[in-house]
């Protein structure tokens, strides 16, 4: 029982001091050129009822301020791991036929949630191309239950797809540490908790970034926050 | 001994079904086009339904499509089960008859009954089957020409054919549905070749009152119509990639002649594409195939041109080959105008699926001027082969000259 007590609290001070020592990494990511425009989507009639205003493809989510949203930021470096077991599950919810978020991104072996806020069937249907990751097809009802999904190989914008209504899909990046962000809609990100060290930080875009040739940047962390933005191009 | 083949209502059929099965080869088409194919995710069943029994909520958007390309698969499955069983009651007799019928319907109970399973090793085992019963029938075609052996060739091709389909869904591999797509268009030719032969044009053609073809212009025929094969599985390999047009524009191809294939172009391709499915990425080889497809349309247009202008001058312009290589030539020229409209128009998926159905029709067409030129030269050439060997074999002493 003392040995138990005594190991809790070490493990809770090796925690704290990690965590004290550890620091964030925040970046802001804007595009450079003027992105082409969005297309309508032919929506279904059951779809269409569920808008007020047509519905446009999302390849270039970017504000006034040229600030640019689903971006998966990734950090690469040595000792960079972590268990997937305690991450809390990421959440696809298929909403007005449309699946939200656009982008996300896990850690390998978290857990995927996928609802179905319609009150239609969809069928959730990812197509992984990394050896690992399993295709499978499941049909989802309305108020049905969440269908959970798990990847434990990294893949860049694993596409998450629904055949009844072609238009949608969703990406999911798999990554295989826990340090790894997506920007929000103001082109922010922050990955935290990040143990010091030197790191390559890597953005991808699905157009402006693709997985070939993402756009990276060298930063040291120590006590204080580290800075890495990125201007990504419009090809 | 084989009986008569002619019955009017049996040719009825036997031409409804290759309509109907031009139908299922165009609702294919039109699910590959709409992205589709997965919607319905299992199968023999349909969302856990039996898939003649789905309830009409489901019938929606990309499900719709599917479901009703399984429908009318089933029926031209059906229709075929029919033709096959009418063939062979129509030219067997008494023991034979009674036989082969008993013999098809055990077999279809058979593979119904291993359907309900529902296991992917069974459905191998069947697709297996129907392949092991298409090989057993060519074989006995060419042993005995009889016309309910096509029966059973179309009957295994169909059993394959549906269990390719849904393994596809099942298994997730799109190879499989570019073998899928070409069965479908084998097996428009093989019940078109029943219709015809089956007819009582086909019976009482008078091979001797029409002009011999020719060895040349009949291999050219064959050639030509084997190209249509190629091209039509250079087709199906494009619609099965998921990947969408791989060049989008005519007559050039990413404004050039030949586009670059190195990797930072076809990135570059992909960044700046643009569509609301948004398909599977371009790689070379989709483009490459792609390219092949357009060089082999206007090398088949070329070949049908030849073709049609020297049977013309041949055969003479009354000809029923000239004629249908006249049809052919039009047909090539509509298909090769909707394959360029493909590309302008982004691949719509009406005029992409008319695309198919034009072709799938195109290739029906030479089997069938194939067919007819084989059947005046085989009829007239045999004759004069046993002349030959009459000829040859007569002693000397009967003929100086030919001895």
């Amino acid at each position: 029982m003392k040995n138990s007590v005594r190991f809790i609290a070490l493990l809770t001070l090796a925690t704290a001091i990690h965590f004290a020592s550890a620091a964030d990494i925040t970046g802001t990511i804007t595009l450079k050129g003027t992105p082409p425009p969005e297309k309508d989507i032919q929506l279904t009639a059951d779809c269409g009822v569920m808008h007020k205003s047509p519905v446009k493809t999302r390849f270039y989510s970017v504000n006034d301020k040229a600030q640019l949203a689903d971006v998966v930021v990734i950090l690469k470096g040595a000792n960079l791991k972590g268990s997937a077991a305690a991450a809390k599950p990421a959440t696809l919810d298929q909403h007005g036929c449309e699946y939200l978020p656009y982008v996300t991104a896990v850690q390998a072996g978290q857990k995927v949630l996928v609802k179905n806020s319609d009150p239609l069937m969809h069928n959730v249907h990812p197509i992984p191309v990394a050896t690992g990751n399993k295709e499978v097809n499941k049909a989802q009802m309305p108020k049905s239950p969440d269908l959970e999904f798990v990847f434990e190989t990294p893949e860049q914008f694993l596409k998450f797809k629904c055949d009844v209504h072609p238009w949608m899909f969703a990406y999911v990046t798999v990554v295989d540490h826990p340090y790894f962000a997506v920007t929000g809609k103001d082109g922010s990100y922050k990955i935290a908790n990040v143990p010091p060290g030197k790191y390559t930080v890597e953005a991808y875009h699905r157009k402006a970034a693709p997985a070939g040739t993402p756009a990276t940047k060298e930063v040291e962390v120590k006590e204080q926050s580290a800075t890495a933005d990125f201007v990504l191009e419009v090809k | 001994m084989a009986r008569p083949i002619y019955s009017p209502w049996l040719n009825r059929f036997a031409v409804f079904t290759a309509f109907i099965t031009l139908i299922l080869i165009g609702v294919g088409g039109l699910v590959t086009s709409k992205g589709a194919g997965m919607a319905v995710p299992d199968w023999p069943t349909s969302y856990g339904y039996n898939m003649f029994a789905l309830p009409f909520k489901f019938w929606r958007g990309g499900a719709f499509h599917e479901h009703t390309h399984r429908l009318v698969a089933s029926m031209v499955g059906l229709l075929t089960a029919i033709l096959a069983l009418w063939l062979w009651a129509r030219e067997t007799e008494r023991k034979v008859r009674r036989n082969g019928i008993v013999a098809i319907t055990v077999i279809l109970l058979i593979v119904g009954g291993m359907m309900g399973v529902r296991k992917n090793p069974v459905f191998i085992s069947i697709a297996l089957a129907g392949l092991c019963g298409i090989v057993f029938g060519l074989f006995k075609i060419k042993q005995t020409s009889g016309v309910r052996w096509f029966g059973i060739v179309a009957l295994s091709a169909v059993v394959l054919q549906g269990v390719l389909g849904g393994l596809r869904v099942v298994l997730f591999k799109d190879e499989i549905g570019i073998f899928h797509a070409t069965l479908a268009q084998l097996f428009l030719v093989l019940v078109s070749i029943i219709a015809l032969l089956t007819s009582q044009w086909w019976q009482g053609f008078q091979t001797s009152i029409e002009i011999m073809p020719g060895r040349t212009l009949r291999r050219f025929a064959i050639a030509t119509t084997a190209l249509i094969l190629i091209q039509l599985i250079l087709g199906a390999t494009m619609r099965h990639q998921h990947a969408g047009l791989a060049v989008p524009d005519f007559p050039f191809s990413y404004g050039k002649i030949w586009p670059s294939l190195d990797s930072a172009s076809i990135q570059l391709i992909n960044q700046q594409r643009l569509d609301a499915n948004d398909p599977n990425p371009i790689t070379a080889f989709h483009i490459v195939v792609h390219l092949f497809h357009r060089l082999t349309a206007f090398l088949i247009l070329g070949l049908i041109v030849g073709l049609a202008l020297n049977f013309r001058k041949k055969l003479g312009s009354r000809s029923i080959i000239s004629r249908l290589s006249m049809f052919w030539l039009g047909m090539i020229t509509a298909q090769v105008g909707m394959g360029i409209l493909t590309v302008l128009k982004n691949k719509p998926a009406d005029i992409a699926t008319g695309h198919v159905m034009l072709g799938a029709a195109s290739l029906v067409m030479g089997a069938l001027i194939v067919m007819i030129t084989r059947k005046i030269s085989v009829e007239r050439e045999i004759p004069v082969r046993h002349v030959e060997t009459a000829i040859s074999v007569r002693p000397c002493s009967e003929s100086k000259k030919v001895c």
